[in-house]
């Protein structure tokens, strides 16, 4: 089995989220990046269908040489090797594009990603690298269970499940419950730095939305305890404060 | 003069000599890979230690050794351990960061650290080709777990005078090992103990003795104030017959064990303090922003913003000479290997030749803790004093840490008399950068030429401090001779000045290296914290060196040292204030220990 894993280097989800002056660029300075929690997933799978199988975990990353620490880490997690499309993920069509140019020809059985990232939270890369190779794509997977050339996926849907079964080679989309994600070893983390990181550069492609500028939701008001047996109190704060009645 | 320059210092020339910048390590060249067994450890503590607190606490059954399984699938147990053996065979400062990520995990960090260290290290530094082969590769995966028997009822401080004995059986294929331990970390679930003993009553020897030895039984676990959930146990000892292929190391040479490990233990207890403190600073910010008094978060409250601001200059400071003394330990120890020595005693000659700056790091990481845990308290305010908020454990628990591996009394004085040894073996010349602080006492003092920097103004300060130590040392060892070692309060005194001395200088080089790689707007913090540590220090080192001066001068010689020491100790007036209140803004505006 053949596998290439899609992953985005997001902030930490602990940082705090600033933008500059002309809330035209998130901040960058003193964040710390981490595998997209939805990807991690998706690479934890991977390398469980291959150590369980046989086969090999490629991850792709789109993005500039300051992300290598992040795809060293998806190494350092079992992943064989990796390669890094050298380009500033633009919007989605840009990066669907990169990934499918990868992928497109190179032979894998299964093409895995997290549902989605969790700065944008866009959702649409499977789709669209699934309509670009035109492959099948299955969003939002909570297992993914193989058999020769057959997986078994199990499709999260309003008020329940979905199950679907499809043949090699399509893309699916991770969410929580495909696997959980392991902390690297010391034998993973000593390997990462000798394996393979391929850099190629990217391909020419339409830039077809632009982000025209960042807010942060607005902050949450004041609250106003009132006790529950002072109604006249209520009526009035309503009325003259909150001006709703 | 006292300003030569050289590339690398010995252990404890840092008195007499100055350092440069760039042949110091600081925290911010970690490589990438370091940054990565960090985050594993941090992911480590989050899923499989922090959220078990409590349970840890509780002594729950067979918790803490399968935590200890999981760190030895992860390979967390055998960072030290050579490749050969199983291990990774990392350096010293990669052992001391994964030590310092563990620290914050209370009780865990204590049985992971004794482990790895008192419990490992001397098979690793000490044993046969077959104690290596046979114990090392299970101790680096957990597959053993090991304790460390020195302590006894009447030996603690006084190790030496331990009383349990071993006797050569008539058949010559044992040792009969008689006597009862104390205070013994891991005893509970551990399947090796390293343990000394007086063969014949007189030769201190090592052994490593394996559970199942007939014999060997184990006490109750200890009641105790903080690390509730570290098994500690007394270990019984009779009629235990240990094979005689068990002895560790030379027989009668087994100060040598206990005494070499030690010093990298000291040092490593400074590491795990760090973490501890880190981890403390957390939460101590983030409660602090989120509490409100007064309509405003305390955060806002410029007496909150203290306690903040002098726990992240404290832990900063003893970061910065944490890390500086562990590269110089992993420096002397290629220098040694260069020189054909083998790995063991390349590292063990290495920790010994810093041993004065181990001692003074589990001095100063002990006493960084304690006071971040204290104020950390303070910061919680009631809900500090609750067992249901981390700041109760966390108080707890870092007490024991100014007591094992040596108590900080006993460190503070083995500063002291490690610097004196050398210095009459000669291989440290204090003597005559000494006579030269005599001379410049008697000339005109040096007024300065006006406008100081930041950093111009702490080289002064730090290079004064080193003539405030030589010149009450030197007029100490004068006056008592061959008695000093009863004034342990003035020697307390010396060793106070020594250790403000080396951790003054420590944050003065970390930040004079970064001030060539970052932007003088992000420098500021650095050096508000670096300059409002130094100006304390400066005042600290009057005050023991005026305590020492007024406990063993008189008359004009008393009068001449006070001057000196103001001299010596003196700087420009530094608005503290502000640069505190500067340091708690950022600490308040990452809601975290940024640095």
């Amino acid at each position: 089995m053949k596998i290439l894993v899609c992953i985005s280097n997001v902030p930490d989800t602990t940082t705090k989220i600033t933008f500059n002056s002309e809330q035209t660029e998130f901040n960058t300075s003193g964040v710390q990046f981490v595998i997209n929690p939805y990807d991690e997933i998706a690479l934890t799978r991977a390398i469980e269908i291959t150590e369980k199988d046989g086969g090999t975990v490629t991850v792709l990353h789109v993005g500039e040489a300051s992300a290598d620490p992040t795809i060293r880490k998806a190494l350092a997690m079992g992943a064989h090797d990796a390669i890094r499309v050298n380009a500033a993920p633009r919007d989605a069509w840009f990066v669907a594009n990169q990934i499918s140019n990868v992928a497109n020809g190179a032979g894998y059985d299964l093409i895995l990603m997290g549902r989605e990232s969790i700065d944008h939270n866009g959702s649409q890369m499977a789709a669209l690298v699934g309509e670009l190779m035109n492959i099948p794509s299955i969003s939002i997977c909570k297992s993914l269970t193989l058999e020769g050339n057959k997986a078994t996926v199990d499709r999260e849907i309003e008020g329940g499940k979905e199950v679907a079964i499809v043949e090699t080679p399509f893309i699916a989309s991770a969410s929580e419950g495909m696997a959980e994600p392991r902390i690297p070893n010391m034998r993973g983390i000593m390997s990462a730095r000798t394996k393979p990181l391929n850099v190629v550069e990217a391909v020419a492609v339409d830039t077809l939305s632009e982000i025209i500028s960042y807010d942060t939701p607005k902050g949450r008001g004041q609250v106003t305890l009132v006790e529950a047996d002072n109604t006249d109190k209520l009526v009035e704060l309503l009325h003259t404060e909150a001006k709703v009645i | 003069m006292i300003d030569t320059k050289q590339k690398s210092l010995k252990g404890g020339e840092f008195i007499i000599r100055e350092s440069d910048p760039t042949s110091v390590f600081i925290p911010e060249e970690y490589t990438e890979e370091h940054k990565m067994m960090a985050s594993m450890a941090d992911d480590f503590l989050d899923a499989e230690v922090l959220p078990y607190l409590d349970r840890i606490d509780s002594m729950e059954e067979g918790l803490m050794k399968s935590i200890m399984d999981k760190a030895g699938e992860l390979g967390l147990l055998g960072i030290s351990v050579p490749e050969e053996y199983g291990g990774f065979g990392k350096d010293f400062i990669t052992a001391m960061l994964m030590t310092e990520k563990m620290g914050a995990g209370h009780s865990f960090a204590v049985a992971m650290s004794a482990h790895t260290g008192i419990g490992t290290l001397p098979i690793l530094y000490f044993g046969t080709a077959e104690q290596k082969s046979k114990y090392l590769p299970k101790l680096a995966t957990g597959e053993l777990k090991a304790s460390y028997c020195l302590t006894e009822p009447g030996s603690g401080s006084d190790a030496l005078a331990a009383k349990t004995k071993a006797i050569l059986s008539s058949d010559g294929k044992h040792y009969i090992l008689n006597g009862q331990k104390m205070w013994i970390t891991n005893a509970g679930f551990a399947d090796l103990f390293i343990v000394f003993a007086q063969i014949d009553g007189d030769k201190f020897t090592g052994f490593i003795v394996e559970k199942n030895t007939a014999g060997l039984s184990l006490g109750e676990e200890e009641h105790k104030m903080g690390i509730k959930g570290s098994s500690t146990r007394q270990v019984f000892f009779a009629d235990c017959n240990v094979p005689v292929e068990n002895v560790l190391g030379d027989i009668g040479k087994g100060h040598l064990i206990a005494f070499n490990i030690l010093n990298i233990g000291r040092a490593k207890l400074a590491g795990a303090a760090l973490g501890g403190a880190k981890r403390a600073i957390g939460l101590s910010v983030s409660y602090a922003n989120e509490r409100q008094q007064f309509k405003l978060p305390i955060s806002k409250f410029g007496a909150i913003k203290h306690k903040l601001a002098e726990q992240a200059i404290k832990t900063f400071t003893l970061e910065s000479a944490l890390y500086r003394a562990s590269d110089q330990i992993d420096e002397m120890e290629k220098e040694l290997l260069a020189k054909g020595l083998n790995p063991a005693d390349s590292l063990l000659g290495a920790a010994e030749e810093f041993a004065v700056e181990c001692a003074i790091l589990k001095v100063f990481g002990s006493e960084v803790l304690d006071y971040v845990v204290d104020e950390g308290v303070q910061i919680y305010g009631g809900y500090g004093f609750s067992s249901d908020y981390p700041m109760d454990r966390a108080y707890r628990d870092s007490r024991i840490n100014r007591i094992f591996e040596g108590t900080n009394e006993i460190n503070r004085m083995l500063i002291v008399d490690m610097l004196l040894k050398r210095a009459m073996k000669g291989s440290l010349d204090l003597m005559t950068p000494a006579q030269n602080i005599q001379k410049e006492l008697m000339g005109i003092p040096d007024f300065g030429n006006g406008e100081e920097t930041p950093f111009s103004e702490c080289l002064t300060a730090v290079s004064n401090m080193k003539k405030a130590i030589l010149m009450v040392a030197g007029a100490a060892v004068q006056k008592y001779m061959m008695t000093l070692a009863k004034e342990q309060e003035i020697i307390m005194n010396i060793s106070d000045m020594i250790i403000e001395t080396y951790t003054s200088e420590s944050i003065l080089l970390r930040v004079q290296k970064l001030s060539t790689t970052k932007g003088s707007d992000e420098l500021t913090v650095y050096i508000d914290m670096m300059h409002t540590f130094i100006y304390e220090s400066a005042d600290r080192v009057n005050h023991a060196g005026k305590s020492a001066i007024c406990s063993m001068a008189d008359g004009d010689e008393l009068r001449m040292m006070l001057l000196g020491l103001k001299r010596f100790t003196k700087m420009h007036p530094y608005n503290t204030k502000d640069s505190r209140r500067r340091i708690a803004n950022v600490l308040i505006d990452k809601n975290t220990y940024p640095f």
